[in-house]
């Protein structure tokens, strides 16, 4: 898939910001005043923005409100409603404590649930393609949420539960890469089932339909910087789960946070530029490529 | 209207028959030309005269090799465009409800005024079957000539979808799957028509009818040729022909 | 279910439907013109036409983007810069004709033959060969020369018609189509209607081809032959059904010169005091002639006089081949077809010729006066193209497979081989060449026809040639379209001598059209020691910015084809079908909208100002207008014009007065006219006296002329005779052996020229083109659609070639033949004969052309293999330079082409790389959001 920057920073920021609200809504921590404000702000900023981001790859954003239209079938659909209660919810919530030093847990409990939600929804979004057997395995969800909530705590600076989450997004992580290694192979989709030609023979793509490009191969066959993939896979490992992880266990140094963070905000960039890149979508095999 | 309908009146879809197609792209661009100048957006093209030419096609022919284990390969062409599918995926992810399937014919549209162009359908479809036009940013798909096949402004044996009219091999085929006794129905039984990616799950209402055997014809032993020869040199042919000749 | 969107399921198609015919290939499809506000919104096939019953090609269906290119010419240009530049200034038409006239009146006064008037992909011929006749040139021919006349020629001798589009299989009741090199070409649709139609029937298709492409692809039986051996192929075929007695005897005696008989010291035919040949009837055992009623020709029959017993040309046949060297053992290894596969594709023609004949309930009287109740029919039918027809041994290779047909018994007959009107036509009542030049004064007769023997050929007295491209001469004695390759060259050498104005018509010369194209470029470019061009004048028309403009010095543009007339004539190159008579018209569905007029238009125009007799009236003012004026008041004879339908009072057909209002008629016919040929007329039509007395009516012929099937051809034997000594017209020593040798009579193999010239290991591969299907034909511009789908053309390597040189696709060879190296992108191909690397022909453009961007992949990664061939063989060291063209008719032999193929480092362009050419029309724009009457 074309792993482009709108998706990218979309995935990455709104499930940082989800998952702080998810942290905040839990009361972890529960701060009040101006660092309530401050809190909230990075959360909304965050979330809102990956949101915003995720409508520059529309061909009409101007219609992007139609998308709440389809909750009934749509993930995207879900996602935007869910995305919109979540904010609304944990703005009350938030209200509260910056303005009345007022922490209404059960309010909180319920924007948490939403964000989380939210996270899940975006994750369905993609894990429900069987067109891309990658994708198609409730592992994406679990990586998304999983990383998405370590990322709030780690944002949260709540290090006893930023830690273990931490550990355990890298573990599902590297869980994930595995197991999607094998996924097109395994999935049953292949050339003989794209053409119905393989009883005659072994099956190769001659002559694509047409010598130039078009859109399905500038958006599912994405082959460029797949070669360095085993690289970015360690990069990714080292600065979004190793350096938080590292700096979390040793100390508590603001500055070396505020350096776990970007780390882990820079590691998650180049997981979720794996997450499109690497993913390969069936319709390739019309094309003869992956 | 992103929920699937549980039936449809009608299945109207396309038989493509492998055997026939020579590879001419016709049905490309007859397409092309009237889905341009009929139905939503006209398809267009970027870098039309320059280095990287592409456009938006809603269908387009592949073509493959197929290597049997014993003899020689076969080079099969491969026309490809919406199977307008009964459980199409690309229409339950649209969140704008601008992809629907008619409850009435089955065929699986796009509403390009809905269209927010956010590409999940395209995502969603395991055929490439759906293309987001650079220049108007809504997703185009094959619409089976909704615009001619009921078209009251058409004769009526030009009801049928521009790719089926302009076929010269005859090798697309337009009918009711629903009708057990259409041509298409009848096509797909007697030649057993295919489902493409039918592990996908998405139960396509297009067949395709596979190649027939090939390069079949017997290599006979030298010892017992099929032509009994009459003569093995020109004297002895020359008698046989008197002989024959006196008997005609 | 009111959750759904309304969708508008009948919109306005269109505000009107014009119908004219297709001009993107040479197929000539019906087609209606949507328009929507005065512009083209939509082309599709016209439903009632003969030709394309409605379906319409990849190309067809383009032909908005070709109206709308953005290469369209727009005004008359003149060469301000030097040749090859590109550098023109716009000039008004009245200029234009003025520089014209300035450059062609003085030649004509002075020699006339110093105009060279050549017509490329022309579909006017009859019309252009008469203005050229006019002037007075002998040098006039289209591209024939270079596209097909081994197959023209081959078949109009032999059978009095050829495959090309001028025949077609009986798509109703074949059972078995063999096809023989056909790829996308003429007749497109009709071919690809007439597979599915057989197809859905269950029919067969064997296709003979080093490459399965397209119709091959679809074959049931693919035959990956090696490229020039198709003659051996089929002789051997012919070699196993004599051997096994299943040939059609009865056919053989009846309809063809097999039982004529032959002297056995000159090898001449037999023939009585009027010229017919003569048979021995069966039933008398005498001399007779042919076609006299209840004569039962023997073909073992023999006549003794002077001591000399004289037997049949069937006699010869069958010693011939007979003979083991066309054994299928003897043959297998060159032709890469295993022995037993001949023989069983031969048991598998006679099987369905012989035991799956059938009868029609269909009486007949054939041309001796017999009655026949039933027409006897054998379902094998036989196509073939340029595969076989462009080696040096092409002519002799499409003989062959006409005496295939006929031993088989399945020319003209049911299920068999059919011809479309004016075909059947003996060659002898084809006109022969005229070139007797006289100043101020038209030439003699029609310029190009049929030799029967060595006072034809288009000599002068001196012996040297009359033509500038040597076309009838002893060096390929029956090149009936002439040499339209050989133009350039010989103007440029002044061999047989120099030339003013070179006058040329949609003919991309210093591109795809030439073989050398580097060598034309620099000929069309080189000066002489005054610094004068070596070839004075070019004048050039053409619709669109093709590569040749930039090295002419006077563009004429022309119009594209929906802004123009023309008539698909009867006199000419018509769109009949087996069954029917049928011609077409195109008429300007839309106007131009630029400063264009139609070329036969402008020659109307400039023959009225050269005074040219045809085309000025008795008080000197011009005859006719236009070419629209032309197509409805030429009288080419009383009674006939180039239109045969509407004729007179509107009623009349074939023959008539001229009608006024016969275009309008056309139009309201869908811009065709069909007269269909009565039941019982339409099989047999060579011998059937109910066809022949239907094409007198019709004008196609003046009396009847029914002929026999030529096996055996007599004006080769000439050729012959003279070469060993016969006669006052002797040919030049160097080339006597060479006539001896392949201008026999009955058709045998010999290797393509170029196998013979080289080192077979050096150069191992043969190298091919063939046009895409979705863009046969390079006449118009690269099409905004079409070039999406072929944009690049790689070479196609064997996969044992890939494996074996370690090539991936996309990785880079030089490819050499004995003239020259090109370096070209590589892709894989399995179905591919082992021996064959091929590509398509002409994706490659150059720079600046066809208003493309520089960058385009064309130009960046497309190529040519022109570039690998030669107009002439390599030297022999005999001091002579042959050319590269079959020695009997000069066909261009570009499918001999070999070559070496090695991996080489990625360059950043194919090569060679030539220098960007200045485009006269700018480029296209960027994008295109096409729609009109929104």
């Amino acid at each position: 898939m074309h792993p482009a920057p709108s998706v990218i920073i979309f995935t990455s920021l709104s499930g940082l910001g989800f998952g702080l609200l998810v942290l905040l809504g839990l009361g972890l921590p529960a701060p009040t005043g101006i660092m309530a404000f401050i809190y909230f702000a990075l959360a909304y900023a965050l979330a809102v923005g990956g949101l915003m981001a995720s409508t520059f790859h529309l061909g009409h954003p101007e219609r992007a409100f139609k998308a709440f239209s389809q909750w009934k079938t749509s993930w995207l659909s879900r996602e935007a409603w869910l995305a919109v209660a979540a904010l609304i919810v944990m703005a009350l919530y938030g209200a509260g404590l910056v303005f009345y030093d007022l922490a209404l847990a059960p309010l909180g409990w319920l924007g948490a649930s939403l964000s989380l939600a939210t996270v899940y929804s975006t994750s369905m979004i993609y894990a429900q393609l069987k067109t891309i057997p990658r994708w198609n395995t409730p592992l994406t969800s679990l990586l998304f949420v999983i990383l998405s909530i370590a990322g709030g705590g780690l944002l949260a600076v709540q290090i006893p539960v930023a830690l273990p989450l931490l550990v355990g997004a890298g573990i599902v992580q590297v869980v994930y890469w595995i197991w999607g290694d094998q996924a097109f192979d395994e999935s049953g989709t292949n050339m003989a089932s794209a053409t119905r030609l393989g009883d005659q023979g072994s099956v190769r793509a001659f002559e694509p339909p047409h010598t130039g490009t078009n859109y399905l191969l500038y958006e599912f066959v994405h082959v460029v910087g797949r070669k360095h993939a085993a690289k970015l896979r360690i990069i990714s490992l080292i600065l979004m789960i190793g350096t938080p992880v590292l700096i979390l266990s040793m100390n508590e140094n603001i500055f070396l946070i505020l350096i776990a963070v970007l780390a882990h905000a820079a590691g998650l960039f180049v997981s979720r530029w794996l997450f499109f890149a690497q993913a390969e979508h069936v319709v390739g095999l019309y094309y003869g490529k992956r | 209207m992103t929920q699937l309908p549980t039936s449809t009146d009608r299945k109207l879809g396309l038989v493509i028959d492998l055997d026939t197609c020579v590879g001419c792209h016709a049905c490309v661009i007859s397409c092309k030309g009237w889905n341009t100048e009929n139905y939503g957006a006209p398809l267009s093209d970027q870098s039309a005269y320059g280095a990287n030419p592409s456009g938006t096609f809603l269908n387009r022919v592949h073509s493959y090799e197929v290597q049997p284990e014993e003899g020689a390969a076969q080079l099969i062409h491969f026309p490809k465009s919406c199977l307008h599918c009964e459980d199409a995926p690309c229409v339950t992810v649209c969140p704008t409800g601008a992809s629907y399937k008619r409850v009435e014919d089955g065929i699986v549209l796009v509403n390009e005024s809905d269209c927010i162009g956010c590409g999940l359908c395209a995502w969603a479809c395991p055929y490439g079957a759906r293309e987001l036009d650079a220049a108007e940013g809504v997703m185009k798909k094959c619409t089976l000539c909704v615009d001619r096949i009921y078209n009251e402004n058409l004769p009526e044996e030009d009801r049928e979808p521009a790719c089926v009219r302009t076929c010269p091999a005859g090798a697309r085929h337009f009918g009711d799957f629903a009708d057990p006794n259409s041509n298409v129905s009848k096509l797909t039984a007697e030649r057993g028509g295919m489902d493409l990616m039918p592990e996908q799950g998405t139960k396509p209402v297009n067949k395709y009818l596979l190649p027939r055997p090939k390069d079949k014809m017997e290599e006979i032993d030298i010892l017992a040729p099929l032509l009994a020869p009459i003569a093995l040199e020109p004297k002895g042919f020359m008698a046989w022909l008197d002989k024959t000749l006196e008997k005609i | 279910m009111k959750d759904q969107p309304f969708v508008d399921t009948s919109p306005k198609v269109s505000d009107e439907v014009r119908k004219t015919t297709c001009y993107m290939c040479a197929c000539r499809c019906g087609i209606d013109v949507h328009l929507k506000d005065g512009q083209v919104a939509y082309i599709e096939g016209n439903k009632d036409h003969p030709v394309n019953q409605g379906v319409l090609c990849a190309k067809g269906s383009a032909g908005i983007m070709q109206v709308n290119a953005p290469s369209r010419l727009q005004a008359p240009l003149k060469r301000v810069g030097p040749r090859g530049s590109g550098e023109f200034e716009e000039i008004s038409w009245d200029e234009a004709l003025d520089l014209a006239v300035s450059w062609l009146k003085p030649t004509r006064e002075r020699s006339p033959e110093k105009l060279a008037f050549f017509t490329g992909r022309d579909q006017s011929q009859s019309f252009t060969s008469f203005w050229a006749q006019n002037y007075g040139t002998p040098n006039y021919a289209a591209h024939g020369g270079f596209c097909s006349v081994n197959m023209a020629a081959a078949g109009i001798y032999t059978i009095g018609g050829a495959f090309w589009e001028f025949g077609q299989p009986d798509w109703d009741y074949t059972k078995l189509f063999m096809i023989f090199g056909v790829a996308e070409d003429h007749d497109s649709n009709p071919i690809k209607m007439g597979i599915g139609k057989i197809k859905a029937r269950g029919a067969k298709i064997i296709s003979v081809n080093p490459i399965r492409t397209g119709y091959n692809a679809v074959a049931d039986e693919w035959v990956g032959i090696t490229p020039g051996t198709d003659g051996l192929f089929i002789l051997a075929m012919v070699h196993e059904l004599l051997k096994a007695g299943k040939i059609d005897l009865h056919y053989l005696a009846q309809y063809t010169n097999a039982p004529v008989i032959l002297d056995a010291e000159s090898g001449l035919l037999m023939r009585d005091k009027e010229g017919k040949q003569l048979v021995i009837d069966h039933a008398t055992g005498k001399l007779t002639a042919f076609d006299q009623k209840g004569v039962s020709p023997d073909l073992n029959g023999k006549h003794t006089a002077d001591g000399l017993v004289h037997k049949t040309v069937f006699h010869s046949m069958v010693e011939r081949y007979l003979s083991a060297e066309y054994a299928p053992d003897a043959v297998a290894e060159k032709v890469g077809i295993s022995a037993g596969r001949i023989r069983a594709i031969a048991a598998e023609l006679a099987r369905v010729a012989f035991d799956e004949a059938f009868e029609l309930d269909q009486e007949w009287t054939d041309f001796r006066g017999e009655h026949h109740t039933k027409m006897v029919g054998r379902p094998v039918s036989f196509h073939s193209m340029r595969g076989i027809s462009a080696h040096s041994n092409g002519f002799q290779t499409c003989r062959a497979l006409h005496v295939l047909q006929i031993f088989l018994g399945t020319v003209e007959v049911p299920g068999g081989f059919r011809f479309k009107p004016p075909y059947p036509k003996p060659s002898e009542i084809h006109p022969k060449p005229h070139y007797k030049v006289t100043p101020g004064a038209p030439l003699d007769g029609p310029h190009l026809g049929f030799v029967h023997g060595p006072d034809d050929l288009a000599l002068k007295e001196d012996g040297s040639p009359a033509r500038i491209d040597k076309a009838f001469t002893w060096e390929n004695p029956m090149s009936a379209h002439g040499l339209m390759h050989m133009v350039i060259s010989n103007a440029y050498a002044g061999d047989p001598y120099k030339i003013d104005t070179l006058f040329m018509y949609m003919a991309n010369m210093s591109w795809n059209s030439s073989m050398n194209t580097k060598g034309v470029i620099d000929m069309l470019t080189d000066k002489d020691a005054n610094g004068d061009y070596v070839i004075p004048q070019i004048i050039y028309s053409d619709a669109y910015s093709s590569e040749m403009v930039a090295y002419a010095d006077l563009i004429l543009p022309d119009t594209t084809y929906l802004e123009r007339h023309d008539c698909i004539s009867l006199l000419d190159r018509p769109i009949c079908e087996a069954d029917a008579a049928a011609d077409a018209i195109r008429w300007p569905v839309i106007e131009p909208d630029r400063d264009v007029r139609g070329f036969q238009s402008v020659l109307c125009e400039l023959g009225a100002k050269l005074d040219l007799p045809g085309f000025v009236n008795e008080d000197g003012s011009q005859k006719y207008a236009n070419y629209a004026d032309y197509i409805v008041n030429h009288v080419r004879k009383p009674g006939i014009g180039p239109l045969a339908g509407f004729r007179g009072d509107g009623t009349n057909s074939g023959r008539g007065d001229v009608n006024p209002e016969q275009l309008d008629r056309y139009i309201a016919n869908g811009g065709f006219f069909v007269e269909h040929i009565p039941a019982g007329a339409n099989y047999y039509k060579p011998w059937n006296a109910a066809y022949q007395n239907w094409a007198v009516n019709i004008g196609l012929f003046d009396s009847p002329q029914p002929y026999l099937f030529q096996l055996y051809v007599e004006p080769m034997r000439k050729f012959q005779r003279a070469a060993e000594g016969h006669g006052e017209r002797q040919p030049p020593e160097h080339l006597r052996e060479r006539i001896k040798l392949t201008l026999d009579p009955l058709p045998f193999w010999y290797p393509p020229f170029e196998d013979n010239q080289g080192d077979e290991n050096e150069f191992p591969f043969h190298a091919l083109t063939q046009r895409p299907m979705a863009m046969y034909h390079s006449w118009g511009t690269q099409n905004a659609w079409l070039r999406q789908i072929h944009g690049i053309n790689p070479l196609y390597l064997p996969t044992k070639v890939m494996q074996q040189s370690a090539f991936k696709d996309g990785d880079w060879a030089k490819v050499t033949s004995a003239h020259g190296s090109i370096v070209v992108p590589v892709a894989e191909m399995a179905a591919l004969n082992e021996s064959t690397v091929w590509t398509w022909n002409a994706i490659g453009k150059r720079k600046g052309a066809w208003a493309l961007e520089e960058n385009a992949p064309e130009a960046t990664k497309g190529f040519l293999l022109n570039h690998l061939i030669h107009e002439l063989q390599p030297p022999k060291g005999d001091g002579l330079r042959w050319a590269n063209s079959d020695p009997v008719t000069g066909q261009a032999a570009w499918f001999d082409l070999r070559v070496k193929i090695e991996k080489t480092t990625v360059p950043t362009e194919s090569q060679p790389n030539f220098a960007t050419i200045k485009s006269p029309v700018g480029q296209g724009p960027s994008e295109l959001i096409w729609k009109v009457g929104k």
